[in-house]
C-alpha cells in the first residue's frame, strides 16, 4: 500500500512539474509587507483553481530594490515585480515586458496610471492612494471650529494658530510632531515636497521629469512647513528624533488635531472612529487653491519580467487578469487589502470601504482638482535626503531657509545629472 | 595522534576552507572583477576599465575622501582609548578584588549586543542627554555624531579587549613578579618593565582588533547617525554602502571603493602587526 501511495505521489509530482513546465508559473516579488497574507491567499486560490503555481515572496521593508536585484539574477527570476515610477523604472527598463497588448492594460481606466515609454507600456499602477491632512473633527469642534471653516491656507493658519495659542486650556495642539526620523521624514521630504513641485509643474504645464527646477513655489513650501513646526507641541529642535509612531500616538491619543498622512494610514487612526475623521487638502497659500483637492496618485506599478520564459510571462498575465476580474480577486484587493485599484472592473461592491478613501472620493465628486503625485519624478533618494536634512536644520534653527532652497534647486540639478 | 593529523588534515580543514572560499574568496574575486564594470544587475555588465576608479576620485566621490579622513581620525582616537582603558580595567580586575568576576561580566556584556541595536539605543540616550543640555541633537551636528560614535564604540569594545588583557596579565609568571618585588621594584617599574612586555602578544591582538573594527565600523554608524547631517558623520563603510544603494548607476564605483577600502584595511593591519610583533618577547 505504502509503495503504491509513494508511486502515486511521485507520479503526481512529476505530472505537476510537467504541467508547470507547459503552462508556466508565476513568481511575484511583492513590495508591500502589510499585504503579504492577502497575496498568499490569492496565490493559493489561483493555483487551486487553475493548477498554475504562484509563488509570492515579500521583500523586507526598505529592501525591495536590493532583493529584486539579487532575485532577478536567479534561474527562476520574479516574473512580476514593481517599480515606483519613472525614476525606479530607469533601473529596470531592460526587464520590462511591453504590456500594451495585455488584457490588464485594456481594463486600466486611464493612461495616467501607466508608465509609458516610447509607446511601450512598461508598468501599470495597481493601487491609487491619497494623502492630505487627516483631521480630527471632534477635537476641531471642541475648539469651536468645523472642517468646512478651512478652505485655504489663511483659514488653516488662523485655526491652527488659535488652537496652538489655546493648547494649554484645550489639552491638545494643532499639528502632530513633524518627525524627521527615518520612519517619518518621507512625509515631508517627499510627500510635502510634492506641493512646490506640483505647483511648479502646473505653472509650466508639463508634469514630466525635468533636468532642472526653479523652485518657483518654495515660498508655499515654507508657509506650510513653518505652520507644521510652529503650531505643534513638539520643540522644533527635537524633530530629528521624532518618529512616525510618535505622530500616530499624538494623533490617536487626541493630543493633536491635524496629522499629515494618507489613506494607507487608516489602520493606525481607525480607533478614533470614521465619524470623527476627515481629510483636508494641504493648503500652501498658492493661487486658486480654494479649488484644490487632496493629493492623489500612485507609486506602485506592476511590471512583468520580459526576460522570463515566454510561458511564465503568459502565466503571469493570466494571473493578473484573474486578480482584477474574478470575484475573489476583486474582493481581496478592494476589501481585504483596502486598495483603490484603477481598473474598470472595480465597481459597485468592489469599491473600497476605507473611510478615508470615501472622503477622498467626495472631494473629487465636489469638483475639486486633485493634486498629482509628482514626487516619483524626484531625481534620487539622495536629493530627498538633502532636502530632509535642510528642513530639519531649518526647524531646529541651526540652518536657514536658503539651505532648503539650495538643496531643492541646486540639489535637483546635481542629482539629475548624476542619475542620467 | 600526530600521524592522524598528518593523514587526515584535509578533513579538518575542509569545512572552514569551503566556508572561507564561498563566503570570502569567491565574492572577493567577483567583487574585484565587477569593479572594472558598469552594472545595475549582475548579468548585464559593461567593461569600463579603470573608469570606476577615476570616477571614485571625481564625479562619484560622494564624500569618500572626507569619509576617509574622518575614519582615520576616528580609528586613531578609538583604538587608543579602547586599549588604554581596557588595559587599566584589566589591571584593576586582576588584583584579588571582591566581586571582580561580576565586574568582568558587566564590562563584557555590551559586546553581546548587536551593532544596530546599540546604535538605536545610544541614539535615544544621547539625544535625551543633548536635549536636556539644550544642545543640538545628533542628526543636526556632525561633531556630536562623531563623539557619540566614539563613546558608543568604546563602550562596546572595551569589555572585549579587557578580557584579552586579563588573560595576558594572568599569564605573567608569578616567579618573575616575586623576584621583582624582592629586588625592590616599584609597582610602576613592574608594570612598565615586566607586565607590559609580557602582555605584548595581547596588545598585538587587541591593537589589530580595535584598528580593523574601527576602520570597518558600519552598523553602529548606520543606526546612530546614518551619516546625518548631509553625510558629514559617515565613515568609509557607510559611504560605500550609500553609494551602492542610492546610486544604481554607480554600483561599479561602489565596488571600486570597496576594493580600495580592502587594500587600506590590509595595509593598516600588516603595518600594525609588523610593529607590535617586533616588541613581543619570548618567555
Amino acid at each position: 500500500m505504502k509503495k503504491i501511495m509513494s508511486l502515486v505521489l511521485a507520479l503526481a509530482l512529476v505530472l505537476s512539474c510537467a504541467s508547470a513546465l507547459a503552462e508556466g508559473s508565476v513568481y511575484y516579488l511583492n513590495f508591500k509587507p502589510e499585504q503579504d497574507t492577502q497575496w498568499q491567499e490569492l496565490a493559493a486560490a489561483y493555483t487551486a483553481e487553475t493548477g498554475v503555481p504562484v509563488t509570492v515572496v515579500t521583500a523586507a521593508s526598505g529592501n525591495y530594490e536590493t532583493t529584486l536585484a539579487s532575485e532577478i539574477e536567479k534561474s527562476n527570476p520574479p516574473t512580476l515585480f514593481q517599480v515606483n515610477g519613472p525614476v525606479g523604472l530607469a533601473n529596470w527598463e531592460d526587464f520590462c515586458y511591453d504590456l500594451s497588448g495585455s488584457e490588464l492594460y485594456s481594463h486600466l481606466k486611464s493612461d495616467d496610471f501607466a508608465l509609458i515609454q516610447d509607446g511601450k507600456v512598461m508598468g501599470i499602477a495597481y493601487v491609487i492612494e491619497t494623502y492630505g491632512i487627516i483631521a480630527n473633527t471632534a477635537l476641531l469642534e471642541k475648539a469651536g471650529y468645523k472642517a468646512s471653516d478651512i478652505t485655504d491656507f489663511a483659514s488653516l493658519k488662523a485655526v491652527a494658530d488659535d488652537i496652538h495659542a489655546r493648547s494649554a486650556e484645550l489639552g491638545f495642539d494643532a499639528f502632530t510632531s513633524a518627525g524627521m526620523d527615518g520612519s517619518s521624514d518621507w512625509r515631508f521630504k517627499t510627500h510635502l515636497a510634492n506641493m512646490p513641485l506640483y505647483l511648479e509643474y502646473k505653472a509650466r504645464g508639463d508634469f514630466s521629469q525635468t533636468a532642472t527646477i526653479e523652485g518657483t513655489a518654495l515660498d508655499n513650501y515654507k508657509n506650510i512647513w513653518d505652520l507644521y513646526i510652529t503650531d505643534s507641541a513638539c520643540n522644533p529642535a527635537e524633530l530629528s528624533a521624532k518618529t512616525g509612531n510618535d505622530a500616530v500616538a499624538e494623533f490617536v491619543g487626541e493630543k493633536a488635531v491635524f496629522y499629515q498622512n494618507g489613506t494607507w494610514a487608516w489602520g493606525d487612526v481607525s480607533v478614533l472612529g470614521a465619524e470623527n475623521l476627515t481629510m483636508l487638502p494641504i493648503y500652501t497659500g498658492a493661487e486658486g487653491e480654494a479649488n484644490q483637492g487632496l493629493c492623489t496618485g500612485t507609486e506602485n506599478y506592476w511590471c512583468v519580467n520580459g526576460e522570463a520564459k515566454e510561458e511564465d510571462i503568459q502565466a503571469t498575465l493570466g494571473f493578473l487578469n484573474w486578480v482584477i476580474t474574478s470575484d475573489l480577486g476583486r474582493k481581496v484587493v478592494s476589501q481585504d487589502m483596502g486598495f483603490v485599484a484603477p481598473f474598470d472592473t472595480f465597481t459597485g461592491e468592489y469599491a473600497s470601504s476605507n473611510p478615508l478613501i470615501q472622503v477622498a472620493d467626495q472631494y473629487i465628486a465636489d469638483g475639486k482638482t486633485s493634486v498629482n503625485w509628482c514626487f516619483p519624478t524626484m531625481p534620487s533618494e539622495s536629493w530627498k535626503d538633502g532636502v530632509g536634512t535642510a528642513l530639519t536644520a531649518y526647524a531646529a534653527g541651526t540652518g536657514d531657509w536658503n539651505a532648503v532652497v539650495s538643496a531643492f534647486v541646486d540639489g535637483w540639478a546635481t542629482e539629475y545629472a548624476l542619475a542620467h | 595522534m600526530g600521524n592522524y593529523i598528518k593523514r587526515y588534515w584535509p578533513v579538518f580543514v575542509l569545512p572552514t576552507l569551503a566556508a572561507f572560499i564561498i563566503g570570502f574568496i569567491w565574492p572577493f574575486i567577483w567583487g574585484t572583477y565587477l569593479s572594472f564594470f558598469s552594472f545595475k544587475t549582475l548579468s548585464k555588465t559593461t567593461f569600463v576599465g579603470f573608469q570606476n576608479y577615476i570616477d571614485l576620485f571625481g564625479k562619484a566621490n560622494f564624500g569618500f575622501t572626507d569619509a576617509l579622513g574622518r575614519t582615520v581620525i576616528f580609528t586613531a582616537i578609538t583604538s587608543v582609548l579602547i586599549n588604554v582603558i581596557a588595559f587599566f580595567i584589566a589591571l584593576a580586575l586582576t588584583r584579588k578584588l571582591k566581586g571582580s568576576n561580576v565586574f568582568r561580566t558587566v564590562f563584557f556584556l555590551p559586546n553581546l549586543i548587536g551593532g544596530i541595536v546599540l546604535g538605536f539605543t545610544w541614539k535615544t540616550l544621547l539625544n535625551g542627554v543633548l536635549s536636556g543640555m539644550n544642545m543640538e541633537l545628533l542628526a543636526l551636528n556632525a561633531t556630536h555624531g562623531f563623539w557619540g560614535l566614539v563613546i558608543l564604540t568604546c563602550w562596546q569594545q572595551i569589555g572585549y579587549m579587557m578580557v584579552i588583557y586579563i588573560a595576558g596579565l594572568q599569564n605573567v609568571p608569578g616567579d618573575i613578579l616575586e623576584a621583582a618585588a624582592i629586588d625592590g621594584a616599584t609597582p610602576l617599574q613592574t608594570l612598565v618593565k615586566i607586565k607590559l612586555p609580557m602582555v605584548m602578544p595581547s596588545i598585538t591582538i587587541c591593537a589589530f582588533l580595535t584598528l580593523t573594527n574601527s576602520f570597518k565600523l558600519f552598523d553602529q554608524n548606520l543606526a546612530l547617525t546614518g551619516g546625518e547631517p548631509n553625510g558629514t558623520s559617515q565613515l568609509l563603510a557607510l559611504n560605500i554602502y550609500k553609494t551602492f544603494t542610492e546610486y544604481p548607476k554607480f554600483k561599479g564605483v561602489a565596488q571600486a571603493k570597496a576594493f580600495v577600502f580592502f587594500l587600506m584595511v590590509v595595509a593598516i593591519s600588516l603595518i600594525q602587526l609588523y610593529f607590535t610583533k617586533r616588541k613581543e618577547v619570548q618567555q
